[in-house]
């Protein structure tokens, strides 16, 4: 976007905008709001994972002291969902309920106290349904349905796509791999409990608060299932105490509070706990996944197979999306000339899945890098090297017509090698210690909105005023990663002032721009991009009212430290503040627009707008272990991972993300685990969370966090702001794998699912001290009744993106819906 | 509690006292079995105190107690009468930051900021004790606040700015009681 290659503002170490605010409890969230006679609700959660409603009676609750309104499924007769393809939930179950915590009655009453009291006296007769707890049962009960708006059985999303053949192309390659892995599920566990208030303003107009991350969606979905005008909502992101996808649903909290605001006329709050908070989830799919994958001797790839079977939980959700993005990125880390992706979601009565820093892509990802350690090792060449030898090239379109700009994924691995002295520790350390490679890509935004439309995915506007005053709207949401620093920054940058004298408004539908929303790392790009156009469209109106005040040519004009000067002749100077009244006295008050549409897809064919991204970034990461035999305990000394950012637009708060991939990625691979476990049928036989509390869900805490060697490489990219590609979620996509591939150098044992706990290495040392297989992961992949694919061949051996052929299989299925 | 009075409605009668919140006194009326997280939170308009489970396991919600860390979920707020609290807005002196705001501010310490005030008042206690801790003596103090955004580094090293600008940049001698 820019050949500058010296900036005031982009790229320097500083205090973001938004921390002061922070440090200071100032910053307020979604539970900090507070409005005049305000009053509480509380939901009532379904104990049953899978049953019918016969009959709710909540008399005695709506009759109870402090009891405001009770709401039921009767007071929301519209579905909802975040995606066009699944509108598949309701605020409150009206008939049926497909996990334990689906919401079926709301309370709304004086206090929270009083509304969860009396949440007791409601009664709902329920008819208990069986129930499906694994995709395997899903596959093999197509009797128990749990939806009926999909094709088939509990078979949410299937697809299949086929970019050249690969069964030939393994044929005639000198090794063929096949590996089975799995990919547990764990969830996002913010510090943050969700929390919404809903109000009804004095024109009689809804305003909701809200810890989202989308508020466009939210907005869109409740104008939806309160069936009242878009206008006439406004949705307002609260910063969020923490994201990382947990908080990109749509929330049936959101439509009670609104709902029950509308009814009584004053403001009502929920804040959700914590247990109440797993069981919303969204979070990582569990994925089950087999990779074939042929070789030749030195190394390059000539095809691979993936197929994939996710676990979705009780909804839709985000479950379309997630199930393309299992098979979407593999192709953009590695030259893969032909590529094979079954992909299969099916419904369980269990919360629903969605995404998860790195949306779908980090499990197939900890397959992939495994499986080339294997390949390495049996082709008795290094992994970097084997790596280094097969990274995808710029400027290229792969397999599946992903098109990749720059890649820095060489220099990462590259980095990485020299800083952990690969070389001098790989094979070389001591028993029981051990390094692991692995790499990973991410996307810098969705190429496609979540629903089909041709209008800017971000737009920022600007005001200006005599004051000297820069404020600057975007409908972007803070979560915590730095958006509006990049907004001020970047505003800050183009018009040379100080990113504290830029006001940032950001997350309210009622009156900023739209912009998407926090997820898909588009933030950055998206709206810095937009940012920039509305920044130099004023810079223009700027440039020519100082420009005749000085005597000189616009383009002559340059805005640094607060002041605009004439190029070459520095003397000559007016503040910003005047630069501004000159321009106000010349046109008018000033303001002005950007707006940031992502470039067309490549791809043709249906299924191939998700995967399409202006840029992709690059991570390698070197993970050292440390594992006890005796025990099984696996302690993670030191980390090293490079970057391939682009540009650090605030070096500080990208070396943040980074640190907060890895220490996300290590609880990944070491202990997190969203599970269920089924109450004998004495006890109803619930599908019930494991450990539901923070206690128990384990995370890392301060003590069990390594050191990690961070390194930025930039390589600006043409089209990001700046040159600066995201950097929220690609770090955390290889921690896992090469945590994994560190355990293999360690103690020879092969560990492919997670989490890798000292009972799976246990379970490992033993197997190999009995002489078999030294391995813990998952014998088989099941039978599953993907589709003849659709055939795409990839741009070299003559395609042009689209489809060749409808196969016969392909025809006799029912139709499917569009896929955003 | 009387035993000649119902004790369903002794417990829900308000009590009325004062707590000493940041050096003020504030004289207050709450039910007692409000949580002095509660008290904080919606009796006194306190909201930079946070929480994220209610159940003593995330340390979102640490205040000090007579200088000691505390989670404010799991203290009842009668038993808090004549103690001094200190909560994250008094940490600042007026406009002020506390060395700790502002190396959490620069350094990367605060990226969503929730569970930023624990960490703030949990810092706050180890370093009022020991002005020059080690990284291990850090991580150790701060282990029982979950923090998912940082991965915890950027706070250590803004605990150790902190530090080193609290004991005057190159002022070495460790160890020792400092001051209140």
């Amino acid at each position: 976007m820019s050949a500058r290659d010296r900036f005031d503002v982009i790229g320097k170490p500083r205090r973001r905008v938004d921390g002061r605010s922070k440090v200071t409890g100032q910053t307020r969230f979604a539970d900090d709001i507070v409005l005049p006679r305000m009053v509480h609700a509380r939901l009532l959660r379904s104990p049953h994972p899978h049953a019918r409603i016969l009959s709710i009676d909540a008399s005695r609750a709506a009759a109870a002291p402090g009891v405001h309104l009770v709401l039921t499924g009767k007071d929301f007769p519209v579905t909802f969902g975040i995606l066009p393809v699944s509108l598949d939930e309701y605020p409150l179950a009206p008939e049926r309920v497909r996990y334990v915590g689906d919401p079926v009655a709301a309370v709304i009453a004086k206090d929270e106290q009083t509304a969860t009291g009396a949440l007791d006296l409601i009664r709902v007769d329920y008819e208990v349904l069986p129930t499906i707890a694994t995709p395997e049962e899903a596959l093999a009960r197509p009797d128990v349905r749990i939806h009926d708006y999909n094709d088939h059985g509990n078979i949410h999303r299937n697809q299949a796509f086929e970019f050249g053949d690969v069964d030939a192309a393994l044929k005639t390659s000198d090794h063929v791999f096949e590996d089975v892995f799995f990919f547990e599920g764990n969830t996002h566990l913010p510090i943050e409990q969700h929390a919404a208030v809903g109000a009804v303003d004095g024109e009689g107009k809804l305003t909701l608060w809200s810890s989202t991350q989308v508020p466009h969606y939210v907005h869109r979905q409740m104008a939806r299932v309160l069936g009242v005008p878009d206008a006439h909502i406004r949705v307002i992101a609260c910063p969020n105490g923490g994201g990382f996808g947990g908080k990109t649903d749509i929330c049936n909290h959101e439509a009670v509070v609104l709902r029950a605001a509308q009814r009584l006329g004053r403001p009502v709050k929920i804040c959700l706990n914590r247990e109440e908070v797993f069981y919303l989830h969204r979070g990582r799919h569990p994925v089950l996944m087999k990779f074939r994958t042929g070789v030749n001797n030195d190394g390059t790839i000539t095809g691979m197979h993936l197929s994939t079977l996710l676990d979705g939980g009780g909804y839709g959700s985000y479950g379309a999306a997630s199930t393309f993005y299992t098979g979407a990125l593999q192709t953009v880390t590695y030259e893969i000339p032909r590529y094979k992706f079954e992909g299969c979601r099916t419904f369980t009565n269990k919360p629903a899945c969605g995404p998860k820093r790195g949306h779908g892509t980090p499990q197939p990802r900890f397959g992939q890098e495994i499986q080339l350690d294997k390949i390495a090792e049996k082709l008795g060449i290094d992994p970097a090297e084997l790596r280094l030898k097969i990274v995808a090239k710029p400027n290229t379109l792969t397999a599946n017509w992903m098109r990749i700009g720059t890649i820095g994924l060489a220099e990462c691995i590259r980095q990485v090698v020299a800083r952990s002295d690969w070389n001098g520790r790989h094979r070389k350390l001591p028993a029981g210690r051990g390094v692991g490679i692995a790499c990973g890509a991410y996307m810098c935004g969705a190429g496609l909105p979540i629903y089909w439309n041709k209008m800017p995915h971000s737009g920022v506007q600007l005001l200006l005023d005599r004051s000297g005053q820069v404020t600057v709207f975007c409908g972007a949401t803070e979560i915590g990663q730095g958006s509006d620093d990049v907004l001020a920054g970047i505003v800050a940058e183009v018009l040379g002032i100080d990113p504290y004298d830029v006001r940032c408004v950001t997350g309210d539908t009622g009156l900023t721009p739209i912009d998407l929303g926090s997820y898909s790392s588009r933030v950055t790009v998206m709206m810095g991009n937009a940012a920039i156009q509305a920044g130099e469209r004023v810079r223009a109106q700027l440039a020519e009212a100082v420009a005749a005040e000085l005597d000189s040519l616009p383009d002559r004009i340059v805005f640094a430290q607060g002041r605009a000067f004439v190029a070459g002749d520095p003397k000559k100077s007016v503040s910003f503040r005047e630069a501004v009244v000159a321009a106000e006295v010349k046109f008018g008050t000033i303001g002005a627009v950007g707006s940031y549409s992502p470039p067309r897809p490549p791809a043709r064919y249906k299924g191939g707008g998700v995967g399409p991204s202006p840029a992709y970034s690059y991570t390698a990461c070197v993970v050292e272990v440390d594992v006890d035999a005796a025990t099984g305990w696996i302690h993670v000394p030191k980390v090293w991972i490079a970057h391939d950012i682009g540009r650090a637009l605030n070096p500080v708060l990208a070396r943040g993300q980074v640190e907060g991939g890895v220490y996300m990625g290590l609880g990944e691979a070491l202990m997190e685990e969203q599970a269920f476990r089924r109450l004998p049928p004495k006890l109803s036989e619930a599908l019930v969370h494991k450990f539901p509390s923070m206690l128990e869900y384990k995370s890392p805490t301060s003590l069990d966090m390594p050191d990690v060697d961070t390194i930025l490489v930039e390589d600006p990219d043409p089209n990001c702001p700046f040159g600066a590609k995201e950097v929220g979620q690609g770090p955390l996509l290889p921690v896992m794998p090469a945590l994994a591939n560190a355990v293999w150098d360690a103690v020879g044992v092969r560990i492919d699912e997670l989490p890798i706990t000292p009972e799976k290495i246990l379970r490992a040392l033993a197997l190999k001290a009995e002489g078999k297989v030294p391995r813990v992961g998952p014998d088989s992949f099941p039978d599953v009744p993907y589709p003849a694919p659709m055939i795409v061949p990839p741009p070299w051996e003559g395609g042009d993106g689209n489809a060749v052929e409808p196969t016969p299989r392909d025809a006799s299925r029912p139709k499917e819906p569009a896929t955003p | 509690m009387s035993d000649t009075t119902d004790p369903k409605v002794e417990a829900q009668r308000n009590v009325h006292m004062v707590l000493r919140v940041n050096g003020e006194d504030a004289e207050v009326s709450f039910a007692p079995y409000k949580t002095l997280l509660e008290v904080l939170r919606e009796d006194l308009d306190l909201t930079g105190t946070k929480h994220g489970c209610e159940l003593g396991e995330c340390g979102a919600c640490a205040v000090l107690v007579d200088k000691e860390p505390v989670l404010s979920c799991l203290v009842l707020a009668v038993e808090c009468e004549g103690a001094a609290i200190e909560t994250v807005e008094g940490l600042a002196s007026g406009a002020t930051l506390h060395p700790l705001q502002a190396a959490f501010a620069d350094l990367g310490g605060a990226q969503c900021g929730y569970c930023t005030p624990g960490i703030l008042m949990t810092a706050k206690a180890l370093l009022d004790a020991e002005p020059d801790p080690s990284r291990e003596r850090i991580k150790e103090a701060i282990s029982g606040n979950l923090c998912r955004c940082t991965g915890y580094l950027q706070i250590c090293e803004s605990i150790e700015a902190a530090a080193r600008e609290m004991r005057g940049e190159d002022a070495a001698p460790p160890a020792g009681r400092s001051k209140a």
